[in-house]
């Protein structure tokens, strides 16, 4: 087991700064996000995108801030556990917390910070009836994990972004039989990709269902069928398959963390504005995760709640131990 | 001081109607939150990601700006899109609107 002061949930510019203000305060810190690099949103959504509003840099690109962030951190030397999610969290006693993740990694901490952002982003799910009949192994995936899974398998893949496009020539290349369901009757992605699928669809490799819709999944325990449903046509056909692929995107979801006993206000953690502790005594949540009176979700104002619940946990875990304010120009910054 | 927007929100098959200024620099989006419709999360806070503030728009939409790539990439991904359907955080509250009428998804 992984032990170290403070969990940080979230490798985000909120939860990155934590591990600098925990650090003057002479804490440990181990971060833990479901991405398999940390910068969060920064780096996952608008990495070569200009920030104009953080203190000091008229401008800084979101993927320079993550790793100036970085390195300012070096001197702390946080852990990390990048790619799991936090499925619980438990309160063993004071100072006391288990964090759990999907993959089995526990993390022992004497308090809890919370920067998820805007949570976990999840598959979206068409609306189609019973898909949750074929989760799990048994014949609908939401993500190619390893495309060897899908190796002289019927496919079916459906969606019509970059995702599905690229999926869709990689798998034509190993799997026996490919069909791309997608409902509009264009890509509007890479050109590049749009070419080469329509490409193999003139050669056959690819049978290419445009204007096109799953209705139905159909089988006995494992995914046997999908009924595919034409828009124009008003016809319907039954398409024989042993893995269907659902390539819909990612929507952002708070995901596990609703299940942990927080105060949760439309997604958000509700906390004391004083020094963001949540309702759970040494859970702290700071950055766009959390809501109270006047919230700005800016990354500046995260960098503040980093700042106040940091020195809020070191007075949780060293009750009656006064704390003088050092500032880095008077004693600069002593690493680990 | 300029005309209000007049929009027209269904929402679950209610009609519902609000004026909105066009010259404070506001989003369909946010508008809506305003309004409070919380059906309308807008979750990434208008980057055109998350997909939770999806609109259809009824009238008005020749006057809308055109959608952008970001936009686009996104509605692309979802599972259910209509001809007019919109990220309501990339629609402008700005003068060349004047009556707009919209469901939200």
């Amino acid at each position: 087991m992984i032990t170290t002061d403070i969990s940080i949930i979230g490798a985000g510019p909120a939860g990155l700064f934590a591990v600098f203000e925990a650090g003057l305060l002479k804490l440990r810190t181990h971060i833990i996000d479901y991405l398999p690099k940390p910068g969060g949103q920064l780096s996952e959504v608008y990495p070569k995108k200009p920030i104009y509003d953080i203190p000091g840099y008229p401008t800084i690109l979101a993927q320079e801030l993550v790793d100036n962030l970085l390195k300012q951190n070096e001197p702390f030397k946080p852990g990390y556990t990048l790619g799991e999610r936090i499925d619980s969290l438990e309160k063993r006693g004071e100072h006391d917390f288990i964090l759990t993740t999907d993959k089995g990694t526990q993390i022992n901490s004497k308090a809890v910070i919370i920067a998820g952002g805007l949570g976990c982003f999840e598959p979206r799910k068409p609306e189609v009836p019973e898909l949750n009949r074929f989760e799990g192994g048994k014949g609908i995936n939401y993500m190619v994990l390893d495309p060897e899974k899908f190796r002289n398998k019927k496919l079916v893949l459906a969606g019509g972004g970059d995702s599905a496009l690229d999926w869709t020539i990689y798998l034509s290349q190993i799997a026996s039989e490919v069909t791309l369901v997608h409902r509009s009757e264009s890509f509007r992605g890479a050109p590049d990709s749009v070419n080469k699928v329509l490409e193999l669809s003139k050669q056959g490799r690819v049978n290419l269902l445009l204007n096109s819709n799953l209705a139905q999944v159909n089988g006995n325990g494992v995914l046997k069928e999908v009924i595919v449903q034409n828009k124009n046509a008003d016809d319907s056909r039954a398409i024989a398959t042993d893995e269907l692929i659902l390539l819909f995107g990612l929507s952002p979801k708070l995901g596990p963390i609703e299940n942990w006993g927080l105060n949760i206000e439309k997604n958000s953690i509700e906390v004391n504005p004083e020094d963001y502790s949540t309702n759970v005594e040494g859970v702290y949540a700071i950055g766009d995760i959390n809501t109270y009176k006047n919230k700005l979700k800016l990354i500046l104002c995260g960098f503040h709640e980093a700042s106040i619940a940091s020195h809020s946990i070191y007075k949780y875990i060293n009750p009656g131990v006064k704390y003088n304010l050092k500032y880095t120009t008077v004693n600069g910054v002593n690493a680990f | 001081m300029a005309d209000n927007i007049q929009i027209t929100v269904i929402n679950k098959g209610v009609e519902n109607h609000f004026e909105a200024p066009d010259d404070i620099g506001l989003n369909l989006m946010e508008f809506l939150k305003a309004t409070e419709h919380q059906e309308v999360e807008g979750m990434c806070g208008g980057m055109a990601i998350c997909a939770t503030c999806h609109v259809r728009v009824l009238d008005g939409i020749s006057l809308l700006d055109e959608i952008n790539d970001d936009e686009a990439a996104t509605l692309e991904t979802l599972p259910q899109v209509f001809d007019n359907s919109r990220l309501s955080c990339q629609i402008k509250l700005n003068e060349k609107l004047k009556n707009l009428k919209i469901e939200i998804i």
